[in-house]
């Protein structure tokens, strides 16, 4: 437990808020900090992802949404120089400790980025690319999987009949919706959305929200957001970030018709200076 | 109304700033309404009664325009939080308004019936309720204009007075309507005069609780006030 570090409890004047995770917690981040070398890009943040809820976050650029999602399935490791402290918990394990495997962890915890992804290859491999370096099935397996995954990313009808043509032909909508059959394709537990929709035209966007409302029932889903139209539409809570601390979290519509705090209100009304 | 300071975007101030306008403009027509009714009644002023009447054509214009500024802004701005509740306050305020307009037209019309008949008593209990219901109505149209949640919860709380003026007309009216039933016409008229103040009153401290829900961001959460219980008291005695 090295990534553990004792840090006080208070920083620039703000308590840190011990979240009490309960059954119904599927993930429960404690006093999480994160640095960039000598930047501190989270301050002591204390959140906690509800099963099977969708969790919006927001906040203006370089608040600590993305750094956030990036220590969720520890994209930072890549990079020397970045370490997070504290403890992210996920069924009795932190998931930020060395000892935690990254393959079995970024197979628990899915992540679709801003701009879709897809890998130059056939949109059936696109998806079975993923499930084979966790898994081996057979033809038929495998067949059933790739149907299953693009069902679920409400793909399945638009693609079924050109499987095996390129994805680089999709619209950038379908794309994005291969990139979400594709994570969900190895049965993750947790999905995180950076931005899935910012380079997507309003109807694809709500496709994807649609997706995102349906997936719910069987994933936990982190989703960070420039558009608070967006989290109001799909977050069952929605956290508040601003300069690294998490301001305030609360449900939705709490959040939006009456935030408690003022950074908060003058945020999501748009008088942030 | 509640406290504001700059968006980046500075036309949605001005939108909102114009929103508070209008109903600032309704809210003062409709206490000249209810200014004038008072005079039709208690002065047998019947020019001031038609002017009563003339109002509401006003007030029903700014009504419309405030409900589409709304909708407007809704559609446009996408308000959160704060501006949020002021929008959807300003729809709720702009229908107390329109119905505190038509009560006091409905007063200044049974005005102009009443003063043709003899009254043999005082109107000074229903002069009095008048001009708690006036104080009542400027004093929330300056919290509406300031955001000023305690004043609201202030005339919140003070309709208690109204109502129980309102119980004390009520037994008066009908005793005298048993006493001679030559004064049932003119009873009935008061009577209902007095009952449209009684909701003036009520329209006032809804437009309190949506101030205060405004500017706190939750609702009143006292037992609203209510003193009129002199309807069921008579109708339904045995309950």
């Amino acid at each position: 437990m090295s990534a553990t570090m004792d840090q006080g409890h208070s920083f620039g004047g703000v308590q840190a808020r011990a979240p009490i995770a309960t059954d119904t917690t599927k993930i429960s981040i404690e006093n999480l900090d994160f640095f960039y070398n000598d930047r501190r890009a989270l301050k002591n943040v204390g959140l906690l992802l509800p099963d099977r809820q969708v969790t919006g976050i927001i906040g203006p650029s370089g608040c600590g949404k993305s750094t956030l999602l990036r220590v969720l399935n520890r994209m930072y490791d890549l990079y020397p120089g970045q370490r997070a402290t504290g403890r992210v918990m996920m069924e009795g394990e932190n998931i930020i400790s060395p000892d935690v495997d990254l393959n079995s962890l970024r197979a628990r915890i899915g992540m679709v980025f801003q701009k879709p992804t897809p890998f130059p290859m056939t949109i059936y491999e696109n998806i079975a690319f993923g499930v084979k370096l966790h898994e081996k099935l057979s033809k038929p397996r495998m067949d059933e999987r790739v149907e299953w995954s693009l069902n679920r990313g409400a793909l399945w009808g638009e693609v079924k009949d050109r499987l095996h043509t390129s994805a680089m032909g999709l619209s950038g909508g379908q794309q994005q919706r291969l990139c979400i059959a594709r994570t969900i394709a190895v049965r993750p537990e947790v999905i995180l959305l950076d931005e899935p929709t910012s380079a997507l035209d309003p109807i694809s966007t709500l496709k994807i929200e649609e997706l995102i409302d349906e997936l719910k029932n069987d994933f936990t889903i982190a989703i960070v957001t420039h558009n608070m139209q967006q989290a109001a539409r799909c977050a069952d809570q929605v956290a508040f970030f601003y300069l690294g601390e998490m301001v305030e979290v609360a449900p939705a519509a709490q959040l939006f018709t009456a935030p408690r705090e003022k950074r908060t209100q003058d945020y999501v009304t748009g008088r942030f200076g | 109304m509640p406290e504001k300071s700059g968006h980046l975007v500075r036309s949605y101030d001005n939108d909102l700033k114009k929103l508070t306008d209008l109903l600032v403009r309704m809210g003062g027509i409709v206490e000249t309404q209810v200014a004038l009714a008072a005079e039709a009644v208690i002065e047998h002023n019947a020019e001031a009664a038609s002017r009563t009447v003339e109002e509401d054509v006003k007030v029903d214009a700014l009504e419309r325009e405030i409900e589409q500024f709304v909708i407007r802004m809704l559609a446009l701005r996408q308000p959160m939080a704060a501006d949020l509740r002021q929008v959807v306050a300003a729809l709720k305020v702009t229908g107390d308004l329109e119905r505190i307009g038509d009560y006091a037209a409905n007063v200044a019309k049974r005005s102009v019936v009443l003063a043709q008949f003899q009254v043999p008593y005082s109107l000074g209990g229903l002069s009095h309720m008048i001009n708690l219901v006036q104080e009542q109505l400027r004093t929330i149209m300056d919290a509406l204009g300031t955001n000023d949640a305690e004043k609201a919860v202030e005339v919140w709380r003070s309709d208690r007075a109204v109502d129980d003026i309102y119980n004390t007309i009520f037994r008066e009216l009908i005793t005298y309507m048993m006493e001679d039933p030559r004064n049932i016409t003119p009873c009935t008229h008061l009577l209902f005069i007095a009952k449209n103040l009684e909701r003036i009153g009520d329209h006032t401290t809804n437009i309190a609780e949506t101030i205060y829900y405004t500017v706190k961001g939750e609702p009143l959460s006292d037992a609203r006030p209510k003193g009129a219980n002199s309807a069921y008291a008579v109708i339904r005695p045995k309950e």
